[in-house]
Protein backbone atom coordinates (compact mmCIF):
# COMPACT_ATOMS: atom_id res chain seq x y z
CA UNK A 1 0.00 0.00 0.00
CA UNK A 2 2.66 2.48 1.04
CA UNK A 3 6.20 2.91 -0.10
CA UNK A 4 7.29 0.77 2.81
CA UNK A 5 9.51 3.40 4.35
CA UNK A 6 8.05 2.63 7.74
CA UNK A 7 7.72 -1.10 8.28
CA UNK A 8 7.35 -0.67 12.01
CA UNK A 9 3.79 0.59 11.48
CA UNK A 10 1.19 -2.03 12.28
CA UNK A 11 -2.03 0.02 12.03
CA UNK A 12 -2.93 2.86 9.70
CA UNK A 13 -6.19 4.75 9.54
CA UNK A 14 -6.63 7.05 6.60
CA UNK A 15 -9.46 9.63 6.58
CA UNK A 16 -11.75 7.24 8.39
CA UNK A 17 -15.40 8.14 8.98
CA UNK A 18 -17.97 6.11 10.83
CA UNK A 19 -21.63 6.94 11.03
CA UNK A 20 -24.39 4.98 12.74
CA UNK A 21 -27.55 5.90 10.87
CA UNK A 22 -27.08 9.65 10.86
CA UNK A 23 -25.02 9.76 14.06
CA UNK A 24 -21.41 10.62 13.26
CA UNK A 25 -19.30 8.57 15.67
CA UNK A 26 -15.91 9.17 14.01
CA UNK A 27 -14.95 11.99 11.68
CA UNK A 28 -11.92 12.01 9.39
CA UNK A 29 -9.52 10.07 11.55
CA UNK A 30 -6.00 9.64 10.20
CA UNK A 31 -3.37 8.02 12.38
CA UNK A 32 -0.60 5.45 12.52
CA UNK A 33 0.26 3.06 15.29
CA UNK A 34 3.72 1.53 15.56
CA UNK A 35 4.57 -2.03 16.42
CA UNK A 36 5.05 -2.58 20.13
CA UNK A 37 3.56 0.79 21.01
CA UNK A 38 1.66 1.27 24.27
CA UNK A 39 -1.01 3.66 23.11
CA UNK A 40 -3.98 5.28 24.78
CA UNK A 41 -7.15 6.45 23.16
CA UNK A 42 -8.73 8.90 25.52
CA UNK A 43 -11.74 11.12 25.57
CA UNK A 44 -15.04 11.55 27.35
CA UNK A 45 -17.83 9.06 27.11
CA UNK A 46 -19.37 9.05 23.64
CA UNK A 47 -16.16 10.36 22.01
CA UNK A 48 -15.89 7.35 19.72
CA UNK A 49 -13.21 5.28 21.49
CA UNK A 50 -15.07 1.99 21.37
CA UNK A 51 -16.08 2.63 17.78
CA UNK A 52 -12.47 3.17 16.78
CA UNK A 53 -11.45 -0.16 18.31
CA UNK A 54 -14.37 -1.90 16.61
CA UNK A 55 -13.22 -0.69 13.21
CA UNK A 56 -9.86 -2.34 13.82
CA UNK A 57 -11.28 -5.84 14.34
CA UNK A 58 -14.25 -5.41 11.98
CA UNK A 59 -16.77 -5.40 14.78
CA UNK A 60 -18.07 -2.54 12.64
CA UNK A 61 -17.23 -1.58 9.08
CA UNK A 62 -15.85 1.82 8.14
CA UNK A 63 -18.28 4.13 6.43
CA UNK A 64 -15.53 5.94 4.56
CA UNK A 65 -11.74 5.84 4.42
CA UNK A 66 -9.22 3.04 4.78
CA UNK A 67 -8.02 0.92 7.67
CA UNK A 68 -4.84 -1.09 7.17
CA UNK A 69 -3.67 -3.76 9.57
CA UNK A 70 -0.24 -5.24 8.83
CA UNK A 71 -0.60 -3.84 5.31
CA UNK A 72 -3.97 -5.57 4.86
CA UNK A 73 -6.83 -3.33 3.72
CA UNK A 74 -9.86 -4.15 5.84
CA UNK A 75 -12.37 -2.85 3.30
CA UNK A 76 -11.14 -5.51 0.87
CA UNK A 77 -10.93 -8.42 3.23
CA UNK A 78 -13.17 -11.38 2.41
CA UNK A 79 -15.73 -12.67 4.87
CA UNK A 80 -13.75 -15.89 5.22
CA UNK A 81 -10.60 -14.05 6.32
CA UNK A 82 -12.26 -12.15 9.16
CA UNK A 83 -11.65 -14.86 11.81
CA UNK A 84 -7.97 -14.83 10.89
CA UNK A 85 -7.81 -11.06 11.15
CA UNK A 86 -9.33 -11.33 14.62
CA UNK A 87 -6.72 -13.84 15.69
CA UNK A 88 -4.12 -11.07 15.38
CA UNK A 89 -5.87 -9.41 18.29
CA UNK A 90 -6.47 -10.11 21.90
CA UNK A 91 -9.53 -8.07 22.78
CA UNK A 92 -10.56 -7.06 26.27
CA UNK A 93 -14.14 -5.87 25.85
CA UNK A 94 -15.65 -3.15 27.94
CA UNK A 95 -18.38 -5.57 29.07
CA UNK A 96 -15.91 -8.51 29.19
CA UNK A 97 -18.07 -10.64 26.89
CA UNK A 98 -17.53 -13.88 28.76
CA UNK A 99 -19.82 -16.79 27.96
CA UNK A 100 -21.93 -17.17 31.11
CA UNK A 101 -22.79 -20.84 30.52
CA UNK A 102 -19.18 -21.93 30.14
CA UNK A 103 -16.60 -22.46 32.82
CA UNK A 104 -13.65 -20.12 33.20
CA UNK A 105 -11.48 -22.81 31.67
CA UNK A 106 -13.70 -23.18 28.61
CA UNK A 107 -14.10 -19.45 28.20
CA UNK A 108 -10.37 -19.09 27.84
CA UNK A 109 -9.83 -22.34 25.97
CA UNK A 110 -12.27 -21.45 23.18
CA UNK A 111 -9.65 -19.24 21.50
CA UNK A 112 -7.22 -22.11 21.13
CA UNK A 113 -9.97 -24.60 20.25
CA UNK A 114 -11.03 -22.33 17.42
CA UNK A 115 -7.43 -22.32 16.23
CA UNK A 116 -7.54 -26.12 16.19
CA UNK A 117 -4.89 -26.63 18.84
CA UNK A 118 -4.39 -30.00 20.49
CA UNK A 119 -6.28 -30.76 23.69
CA UNK A 120 -3.20 -31.36 25.77
CA UNK A 121 -1.57 -28.15 24.65
CA UNK A 122 -4.77 -26.22 25.39
CA UNK A 123 -4.99 -27.59 28.90
CA UNK A 124 -1.42 -26.66 29.73
CA UNK A 125 -1.61 -23.24 28.18
CA UNK A 126 -4.95 -22.27 29.74
CA UNK A 127 -3.72 -23.24 33.18
CA UNK A 128 -0.50 -21.31 32.77
CA UNK A 129 -2.29 -18.18 31.54
CA UNK A 130 -4.83 -18.37 34.36
CA UNK A 131 -1.92 -18.61 36.76
CA UNK A 132 -0.48 -15.44 35.22
CA UNK A 133 -3.70 -13.56 35.95
CA UNK A 134 -4.01 -15.18 39.38
CA UNK A 135 -7.16 -17.13 38.59
CA UNK A 136 -5.82 -20.69 38.51
CA UNK A 137 -8.03 -21.60 41.48
CA UNK A 138 -11.26 -20.78 39.65
CA UNK A 139 -10.93 -23.01 36.57
CA UNK A 140 -14.34 -24.59 36.99
CA UNK A 141 -16.22 -21.49 38.12
CA UNK A 142 -18.82 -19.84 35.91
CA UNK A 143 -18.37 -16.14 35.11
CA UNK A 144 -21.57 -14.92 36.81
CA UNK A 145 -20.21 -16.21 40.13
CA UNK A 146 -17.10 -14.04 39.84
CA UNK A 147 -16.53 -10.45 40.89
CA UNK A 148 -16.05 -7.72 38.28
CA UNK A 149 -12.30 -7.67 38.85
CA UNK A 150 -12.09 -11.45 38.50
CA UNK A 151 -14.14 -11.41 35.31
CA UNK A 152 -11.88 -8.72 33.96
CA UNK A 153 -8.87 -10.92 34.64
CA UNK A 154 -10.49 -13.82 32.81
CA UNK A 155 -11.14 -11.46 29.92
CA UNK A 156 -7.44 -10.55 29.96
CA UNK A 157 -6.44 -14.20 30.06
CA UNK A 158 -8.62 -14.94 27.04
CA UNK A 159 -7.22 -11.92 25.23
CA UNK A 160 -3.60 -12.97 25.61
CA UNK A 161 -3.80 -16.74 25.34
CA UNK A 162 -3.42 -16.82 21.56
CA UNK A 163 -0.20 -14.76 21.76
CA UNK A 164 -1.73 -11.92 19.77
CA UNK A 165 0.32 -9.25 18.07
CA UNK A 166 -2.08 -6.56 19.19
CA UNK A 167 -4.03 -6.22 22.41
CA UNK A 168 -7.11 -4.00 22.35
CA UNK A 169 -8.40 -3.04 25.79
CA UNK A 170 -11.65 -1.11 26.11
CA UNK A 171 -11.89 0.62 29.50
CA UNK A 172 -9.94 -2.24 31.08
CA UNK A 173 -10.02 -0.64 34.50
CA UNK A 174 -13.41 0.96 34.07
CA UNK A 175 -15.40 -0.64 36.85
CA UNK A 176 -12.54 -1.83 38.99
CA UNK A 177 -11.17 -0.79 42.35
CA UNK A 178 -7.63 0.50 42.34
CA UNK A 179 -5.95 -2.77 43.30
CA UNK A 180 -7.70 -4.75 40.56
CA UNK A 181 -6.92 -1.98 38.10
CA UNK A 182 -3.26 -2.17 39.03
CA UNK A 183 -3.19 -5.91 38.44
CA UNK A 184 -4.67 -5.45 34.98
CA UNK A 185 -2.25 -2.68 34.15
CA UNK A 186 0.72 -4.79 35.27
CA UNK A 187 -0.48 -7.59 33.04
CA UNK A 188 -0.77 -5.29 30.05
CA UNK A 189 2.73 -3.99 30.65
CA UNK A 190 4.03 -7.52 30.88
CA UNK A 191 2.63 -8.42 27.48
CA UNK A 192 3.96 -5.15 26.15
CA UNK A 193 7.48 -6.06 27.16
CA UNK A 194 6.96 -9.39 25.41
CA UNK A 195 6.48 -7.50 22.15
CA UNK A 196 2.74 -6.95 21.80
CA UNK A 197 1.23 -3.70 20.63
CA UNK A 198 -1.14 -2.43 23.30
CA UNK A 199 -4.02 -0.07 22.58
CA UNK A 200 -6.07 1.02 25.57
CA UNK A 201 -9.28 3.02 25.26
CA UNK A 202 -10.00 4.83 28.49
CA UNK A 203 -11.46 7.97 29.96
CA UNK A 204 -9.35 7.41 33.08
CA UNK A 205 -6.74 10.23 33.09
CA UNK A 206 -5.13 8.82 36.20
CA UNK A 207 -4.42 5.53 34.43
CA UNK A 208 -2.79 7.35 31.53
CA UNK A 209 -0.68 9.46 33.84
CA UNK A 210 0.51 6.44 35.79
CA UNK A 211 1.39 4.43 32.71
CA UNK A 212 2.76 6.92 30.22
CA UNK A 213 2.64 6.48 26.45
CA UNK A 214 1.33 8.22 23.39
CA UNK A 215 -2.25 9.44 23.75
CA UNK A 216 -4.81 9.97 21.01
CA UNK A 217 -7.46 12.39 22.23
CA UNK A 218 -10.92 11.96 20.74
CA UNK A 219 -13.82 14.30 21.26
CA UNK A 220 -17.26 13.92 19.69
CA UNK A 221 -15.78 11.85 16.90
CA UNK A 222 -12.94 14.19 16.09
CA UNK A 223 -9.26 13.46 16.62
CA UNK A 224 -8.48 16.45 18.79
CA UNK A 225 -4.78 15.99 19.37
CA UNK A 226 -2.03 13.44 19.86
CA UNK A 227 0.29 13.83 22.80
CA UNK A 228 3.65 12.11 22.55
CA UNK A 229 4.89 9.69 25.15
CA UNK B 1 -13.22 -33.69 15.26
CA UNK B 2 -13.57 -35.43 18.62
CA UNK B 3 -13.77 -31.98 20.10
CA UNK B 4 -16.72 -31.17 17.82
CA UNK B 5 -18.54 -34.30 18.97
CA UNK B 6 -17.92 -33.45 22.60
CA UNK B 7 -19.27 -29.97 22.08
CA UNK B 8 -22.29 -31.33 20.22
CA UNK B 9 -23.10 -33.77 22.98
CA UNK B 10 -22.70 -31.20 25.72
CA UNK B 11 -24.94 -28.89 23.66
CA UNK B 12 -27.61 -31.57 23.49
CA UNK B 13 -27.40 -32.05 27.24
CA UNK B 14 -27.57 -28.30 27.77
CA UNK B 15 -30.78 -28.14 25.74
CA UNK B 16 -32.45 -31.33 26.87
CA UNK B 17 -36.00 -30.14 26.48
CA UNK B 18 -35.64 -28.74 22.99
CA UNK B 19 -33.72 -31.76 21.82
CA UNK B 20 -36.17 -34.19 23.38
CA UNK B 21 -39.07 -32.47 21.64
CA UNK B 22 -37.25 -32.57 18.33
CA UNK B 23 -36.27 -36.20 18.64
CA UNK B 24 -39.80 -37.17 19.62
CA UNK B 25 -41.28 -35.30 16.68
CA UNK B 26 -38.86 -36.93 14.30
CA UNK B 27 -39.63 -40.28 15.90
CA UNK B 28 -43.36 -39.79 15.33
CA UNK B 29 -42.84 -38.77 11.71
CA UNK B 30 -40.62 -41.78 11.15
CA UNK B 31 -43.14 -44.01 12.89
CA UNK B 32 -45.96 -42.88 10.61
CA UNK B 33 -43.94 -43.10 7.43
CA UNK B 34 -42.39 -46.44 8.25
CA UNK B 35 -45.76 -47.84 9.35
CA UNK B 36 -46.92 -46.95 5.87
CA UNK B 37 -43.93 -48.65 4.32
CA UNK B 38 -44.50 -51.72 6.48
CA UNK B 39 -48.17 -51.93 5.56
CA UNK B 40 -47.32 -51.38 1.93
CA UNK B 41 -44.74 -54.12 1.97
CA UNK B 42 -47.10 -56.64 3.52
CA UNK B 43 -49.96 -55.67 1.26
CA UNK B 44 -47.61 -56.17 -1.64
CA UNK B 45 -46.65 -59.60 -0.33
CA UNK B 46 -50.28 -60.56 -0.01
CA UNK B 47 -51.04 -59.35 -3.47
CA UNK B 48 -48.12 -61.25 -4.92
CA UNK B 49 -49.16 -64.43 -3.24
CA UNK B 50 -52.67 -63.95 -4.56
CA UNK B 51 -51.34 -63.29 -8.00
CA UNK B 52 -49.24 -66.40 -7.84
CA UNK B 53 -52.38 -68.32 -7.11
CA UNK B 54 -54.15 -66.91 -10.11
CA UNK B 55 -55.53 -69.60 -12.31
CA UNK B 56 -57.35 -68.85 -15.47
CA UNK B 57 -60.17 -71.31 -15.91
CA UNK B 58 -61.44 -71.95 -19.41
CA UNK B 59 -64.71 -73.90 -19.53
CA UNK B 60 -65.42 -75.97 -22.59
CA UNK B 61 -68.66 -76.35 -24.43
CA UNK B 62 -70.34 -79.65 -23.75
CA UNK B 63 -69.53 -82.80 -25.72
CA UNK B 64 -66.29 -81.91 -27.38
CA UNK B 65 -64.58 -85.09 -28.55
CA UNK B 66 -61.37 -86.16 -26.90
CA UNK B 67 -58.95 -85.58 -29.82
CA UNK B 68 -60.32 -82.09 -30.23
CA UNK B 69 -59.72 -81.49 -26.54
CA UNK B 70 -56.04 -82.40 -26.76
CA UNK B 71 -55.74 -80.25 -29.84
CA UNK B 72 -57.11 -77.24 -27.99
CA UNK B 73 -54.87 -78.03 -25.05
CA UNK B 74 -51.83 -77.93 -27.34
CA UNK B 75 -53.03 -74.67 -28.82
CA UNK B 76 -53.41 -73.03 -25.40
CA UNK B 77 -50.06 -74.31 -24.30
CA UNK B 78 -48.52 -72.48 -27.23
CA UNK B 79 -50.04 -69.17 -26.23
CA UNK B 80 -47.82 -66.43 -24.90
CA UNK B 81 -47.40 -66.42 -21.15
CA UNK B 82 -48.87 -69.82 -20.50
CA UNK B 83 -46.82 -72.01 -18.23
CA UNK B 84 -49.00 -74.99 -17.75
CA UNK B 85 -52.37 -76.27 -18.92
CA UNK B 86 -54.21 -79.02 -17.14
CA UNK B 87 -57.36 -80.63 -18.40
CA UNK B 88 -59.97 -81.18 -15.73
CA UNK B 89 -62.75 -83.43 -16.95
CA UNK B 90 -66.21 -82.90 -15.57
CA UNK B 91 -65.97 -86.22 -13.68
CA UNK B 92 -62.78 -85.14 -12.05
CA UNK B 93 -64.36 -81.82 -11.15
CA UNK B 94 -67.37 -83.49 -9.62
CA UNK B 95 -65.21 -85.84 -7.57
CA UNK B 96 -63.23 -82.89 -6.37
CA UNK B 97 -66.36 -81.13 -5.24
CA UNK B 98 -67.62 -84.25 -3.60
CA UNK B 99 -64.51 -84.69 -1.52
CA UNK B 100 -64.51 -81.02 -0.60
CA UNK B 101 -68.12 -81.14 0.49
CA UNK B 102 -68.24 -84.51 2.22
CA UNK B 103 -70.88 -83.49 4.67
CA UNK B 104 -73.25 -82.40 1.98
CA UNK B 105 -72.62 -85.50 -0.16
CA UNK B 106 -76.32 -86.30 -0.05
CA UNK B 107 -76.83 -83.35 -2.35
CA UNK B 108 -75.00 -85.14 -5.10
CA UNK B 109 -76.74 -88.47 -4.78
CA UNK B 110 -79.77 -87.29 -6.65
CA UNK B 111 -77.83 -86.00 -9.60
CA UNK B 112 -78.72 -87.94 -12.72
CA UNK B 113 -76.26 -86.17 -14.86
CA UNK B 114 -73.01 -84.33 -14.21
CA UNK B 115 -73.89 -80.62 -14.57
CA UNK B 116 -70.27 -79.46 -14.68
CA UNK B 117 -68.41 -78.60 -17.85
CA UNK B 118 -65.02 -79.88 -18.87
CA UNK B 119 -62.36 -77.27 -18.22
CA UNK B 120 -58.74 -76.25 -18.61
CA UNK B 121 -56.87 -74.88 -15.67
CA UNK B 122 -54.18 -72.55 -16.97
CA UNK B 123 -51.25 -71.26 -14.92
CA UNK B 124 -49.28 -68.35 -16.20
CA UNK B 125 -45.57 -67.72 -16.03
CA UNK B 126 -44.92 -65.68 -12.85
CA UNK B 127 -43.32 -62.77 -14.64
CA UNK B 128 -46.60 -62.14 -16.40
CA UNK B 129 -48.81 -61.64 -13.41
CA UNK B 130 -50.18 -58.39 -14.45
CA UNK B 131 -53.58 -57.21 -15.23
CA UNK B 132 -53.22 -56.50 -18.95
CA UNK B 133 -51.43 -59.75 -19.69
CA UNK B 134 -54.09 -61.77 -17.97
CA UNK B 135 -56.83 -59.94 -19.79
CA UNK B 136 -55.09 -60.38 -23.13
CA UNK B 137 -54.85 -64.10 -22.56
CA UNK B 138 -58.50 -64.26 -21.53
CA UNK B 139 -59.56 -62.56 -24.76
CA UNK B 140 -57.51 -64.96 -26.83
CA UNK B 141 -59.03 -67.94 -25.02
CA UNK B 142 -62.53 -66.64 -25.47
CA UNK B 143 -61.97 -66.33 -29.20
CA UNK B 144 -61.57 -70.10 -29.46
CA UNK B 145 -64.96 -71.45 -30.62
CA UNK B 146 -64.93 -74.44 -28.30
CA UNK B 147 -64.44 -72.32 -25.19
CA UNK B 148 -67.62 -71.34 -23.49
CA UNK B 149 -66.44 -69.12 -20.72
CA UNK B 150 -63.24 -67.83 -19.16
CA UNK B 151 -62.92 -66.98 -15.52
CA UNK B 152 -60.09 -65.35 -13.63
CA UNK B 153 -61.47 -63.18 -10.87
CA UNK B 154 -61.07 -60.09 -13.00
CA UNK B 155 -63.13 -57.72 -10.91
CA UNK B 156 -61.36 -57.96 -7.62
CA UNK B 157 -57.95 -57.89 -9.24
CA UNK B 158 -58.82 -54.66 -10.98
CA UNK B 159 -60.24 -53.10 -7.84
CA UNK B 160 -57.40 -54.20 -5.71
CA UNK B 161 -54.81 -52.96 -8.16
CA UNK B 162 -56.30 -49.51 -8.42
CA UNK B 163 -56.71 -49.30 -4.66
CA UNK B 164 -53.15 -50.41 -4.29
CA UNK B 165 -51.89 -47.75 -6.69
CA UNK B 166 -53.83 -45.05 -4.90
CA UNK B 167 -52.43 -46.30 -1.65
CA UNK B 168 -48.92 -46.20 -3.06
CA UNK B 169 -49.43 -42.62 -4.18
CA UNK B 170 -50.77 -41.56 -0.81
CA UNK B 171 -47.81 -43.28 0.80
CA UNK B 172 -45.29 -41.40 -1.31
CA UNK B 173 -47.06 -38.10 -0.76
CA UNK B 174 -47.20 -38.59 3.00
CA UNK B 175 -43.61 -39.71 3.12
CA UNK B 176 -42.59 -36.56 1.27
CA UNK B 177 -44.65 -34.32 3.52
CA UNK B 178 -43.30 -35.85 6.68
CA UNK B 179 -39.80 -35.55 5.30
CA UNK B 180 -40.25 -31.82 4.76
CA UNK B 181 -42.06 -31.34 8.07
CA UNK B 182 -39.30 -33.12 9.97
CA UNK B 183 -36.64 -31.02 8.27
CA UNK B 184 -38.42 -27.84 9.30
CA UNK B 185 -38.87 -29.06 12.84
CA UNK B 186 -35.16 -29.69 13.11
CA UNK B 187 -34.52 -26.31 11.51
CA UNK B 188 -36.72 -24.72 14.11
CA UNK B 189 -35.04 -26.39 17.04
CA UNK B 190 -31.60 -25.49 15.92
CA UNK B 191 -32.86 -21.97 15.29
CA UNK B 192 -34.12 -21.81 18.86
CA UNK B 193 -30.87 -23.23 20.15
CA UNK B 194 -28.93 -20.78 18.03
CA UNK B 195 -31.11 -17.94 19.20
CA UNK B 196 -30.64 -18.86 22.84
CA UNK B 197 -26.93 -18.91 22.13
CA UNK B 198 -26.55 -15.94 19.83
CA UNK B 199 -24.44 -14.16 22.44
CA UNK B 200 -22.11 -17.11 22.71
CA UNK B 201 -21.91 -17.43 18.93
CA UNK B 202 -21.13 -13.74 18.63
CA UNK B 203 -18.40 -13.97 21.26
CA UNK B 204 -16.85 -16.97 19.57
CA UNK B 205 -16.72 -15.01 16.34
CA UNK B 206 -15.12 -12.05 18.02
CA UNK B 207 -12.32 -14.20 19.39
CA UNK B 208 -11.57 -15.58 15.94
CA UNK B 209 -13.68 -18.70 15.54
CA UNK B 210 -14.50 -19.58 11.95
CA UNK B 211 -18.08 -20.25 10.86
CA UNK B 212 -17.09 -23.85 10.32
CA UNK B 213 -15.98 -24.18 13.91
CA UNK B 214 -19.20 -22.62 15.15
CA UNK B 215 -21.45 -24.63 12.85
CA UNK B 216 -19.91 -28.07 13.22
CA UNK B 217 -21.49 -28.96 16.56
CA UNK B 218 -24.90 -27.85 15.31
CA UNK B 219 -24.60 -30.15 12.34
CA UNK B 220 -23.52 -33.02 14.52
CA UNK B 221 -26.51 -32.29 16.77
CA UNK B 222 -28.81 -32.41 13.76
CA UNK B 223 -27.35 -35.71 12.60
CA UNK B 224 -27.71 -37.19 16.07
CA UNK B 225 -31.28 -35.93 16.36
CA UNK B 226 -32.17 -37.46 13.01
CA UNK B 227 -30.55 -40.80 13.74
CA UNK B 228 -31.94 -41.07 17.27
CA UNK B 229 -35.41 -40.00 16.13
CA UNK B 230 -35.36 -42.72 13.47
CA UNK B 231 -34.20 -45.35 15.96
CA UNK B 232 -36.96 -44.47 18.44
CA UNK B 233 -39.62 -44.31 15.71
CA UNK B 234 -38.58 -47.67 14.30
CA UNK B 235 -38.35 -49.11 17.79
CA UNK B 236 -41.95 -48.07 18.44
CA UNK B 237 -42.97 -49.56 15.11
CA UNK B 238 -41.26 -52.82 15.97
CA UNK B 239 -43.10 -53.06 19.28
CA UNK B 240 -46.39 -52.39 17.51
CA UNK B 241 -45.45 -54.97 14.91
CA UNK B 242 -44.71 -57.68 17.47
CA UNK B 243 -47.97 -56.93 19.22
CA UNK B 244 -50.14 -56.86 16.11
CA UNK B 245 -48.57 -59.79 14.30
CA UNK B 246 -48.94 -62.09 17.28
CA UNK B 247 -52.62 -61.17 17.45
CA UNK B 248 -53.22 -61.49 13.73
CA UNK B 249 -51.46 -64.83 13.52
CA UNK B 250 -53.58 -66.14 16.34
CA UNK B 251 -56.79 -65.18 14.59
CA UNK B 252 -55.57 -66.46 11.23
CA UNK B 253 -54.37 -69.71 12.66
CA UNK B 254 -54.04 -71.04 9.15
CA UNK B 255 -50.78 -69.12 8.78
CA UNK B 256 -51.49 -68.68 5.11
CA UNK B 257 -49.55 -65.50 5.29
CA UNK B 258 -47.29 -64.01 7.94
CA UNK B 259 -46.73 -60.31 8.54
CA UNK B 260 -43.12 -59.47 7.85
CA UNK B 261 -41.11 -56.66 9.42
CA UNK B 262 -39.02 -54.27 7.37
CA UNK B 263 -35.78 -55.66 6.01
CA UNK B 264 -32.42 -54.58 7.41
CA UNK B 265 -31.78 -52.64 4.22
CA UNK B 266 -35.04 -50.70 4.52
CA UNK B 267 -34.38 -49.96 8.18
CA UNK B 268 -30.94 -48.71 7.35
CA UNK B 269 -32.35 -46.60 4.53
CA UNK B 270 -34.92 -45.00 6.84
CA UNK B 271 -32.28 -44.19 9.44
CA UNK B 272 -30.07 -42.72 6.73
CA UNK B 273 -32.95 -40.60 5.41
CA UNK B 274 -33.79 -39.35 8.87
CA UNK B 275 -30.16 -38.49 9.54
CA UNK B 276 -30.13 -36.57 6.32
CA UNK B 277 -33.28 -34.74 7.44
CA UNK B 278 -31.47 -33.75 10.64
CA UNK B 279 -28.61 -32.40 8.61
CA UNK B 280 -30.93 -30.58 6.23
CA UNK B 281 -32.82 -28.92 9.09
CA UNK B 282 -29.56 -27.60 10.46
CA UNK B 283 -28.47 -26.43 7.08
CA UNK B 284 -31.69 -24.44 6.65
CA UNK B 285 -31.49 -22.69 10.01
CA UNK B 286 -27.76 -22.01 9.91
CA UNK B 287 -28.11 -20.54 6.48
CA UNK B 288 -30.64 -18.05 7.82
CA UNK B 289 -28.95 -17.42 11.12
CA UNK B 290 -25.26 -17.15 10.41
CA UNK B 291 -25.28 -14.85 7.47
CA UNK B 292 -24.46 -11.22 7.66
N1 LIG C 1 -24.43 0.67 17.47
C1 LIG C 1 -24.61 2.00 17.57
N2 LIG C 1 -25.70 2.57 16.99
C2 LIG C 1 -25.90 3.88 17.07
N3 LIG C 1 -25.09 4.74 17.67
C3 LIG C 1 -23.98 4.25 18.27
C4 LIG C 1 -23.70 2.86 18.24
N4 LIG C 1 -22.53 2.66 18.90
C5 LIG C 1 -22.12 3.87 19.32
N5 LIG C 1 -22.98 4.84 18.94
C6 LIG C 1 -22.84 6.25 19.19
O1 LIG C 1 -21.57 6.67 18.67
C7 LIG C 1 -20.95 7.54 19.56
C8 LIG C 1 -19.60 6.99 19.98
O2 LIG C 1 -19.80 5.85 20.75
P1 LIG C 1 -18.62 5.02 21.39
O3 LIG C 1 -17.66 4.69 20.33
O4 LIG C 1 -19.21 3.88 22.13
O5 LIG C 1 -18.01 6.07 22.40
P2 LIG C 1 -17.06 5.83 23.66
O6 LIG C 1 -16.58 4.41 23.61
O7 LIG C 1 -15.98 6.81 23.48
O8 LIG C 1 -17.88 6.10 24.85
C9 LIG C 1 -21.89 7.73 20.74
O9 LIG C 1 -22.61 8.93 20.52
C10 LIG C 1 -22.80 6.56 20.66
O10 LIG C 1 -24.08 6.89 21.13
MG1 LIG D 1 -16.79 2.89 25.05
Amino acid sequence: MTDGKDNSTIIRMFHVHKTYGNKKALIDITLEIAKNEFLFISGPSGAGKTTLLKLLYLGETTTEGQVLIDGMNLSRISHKRIPFLRRKYGIIFQDYKLIPTKTVFNNVAVVLEAMGKKRRFIEKKVKSVLRTVGMEERLQAFPPSLSGGEQQRIAVARAVIGDPKIILADEPTGNLDEDSADIILKLLKKFHTRGATIIVATHDKELIRKTGGRVIHLNQGYLQKITAA
Amino acid sequence: MILYYKRAISDILDHKFLNTVTIITIAISILIVSAFILFFKNANNVMNSWKKGIRVMAYLQPDIPEPKVSEIQMKIKGMYGVQDVRFISKHEALNLIKTQMKRQSSLFENLKENPLPDAFEIRMTTSLHNQEKIEALATRLESLPQIDEVEYGQKWIRRFTSFFNLFKFVGYAMGGLFFIAAAFIVANTSRLVLYSRREEVEIMRLVGATDRFIKAPFYIEGLIQGALGACFGLGALFIAYVFISSNVEQSLSSGFFTIQFLSAGTLFGIILCSTFVGWLGCYISLKQFLQY
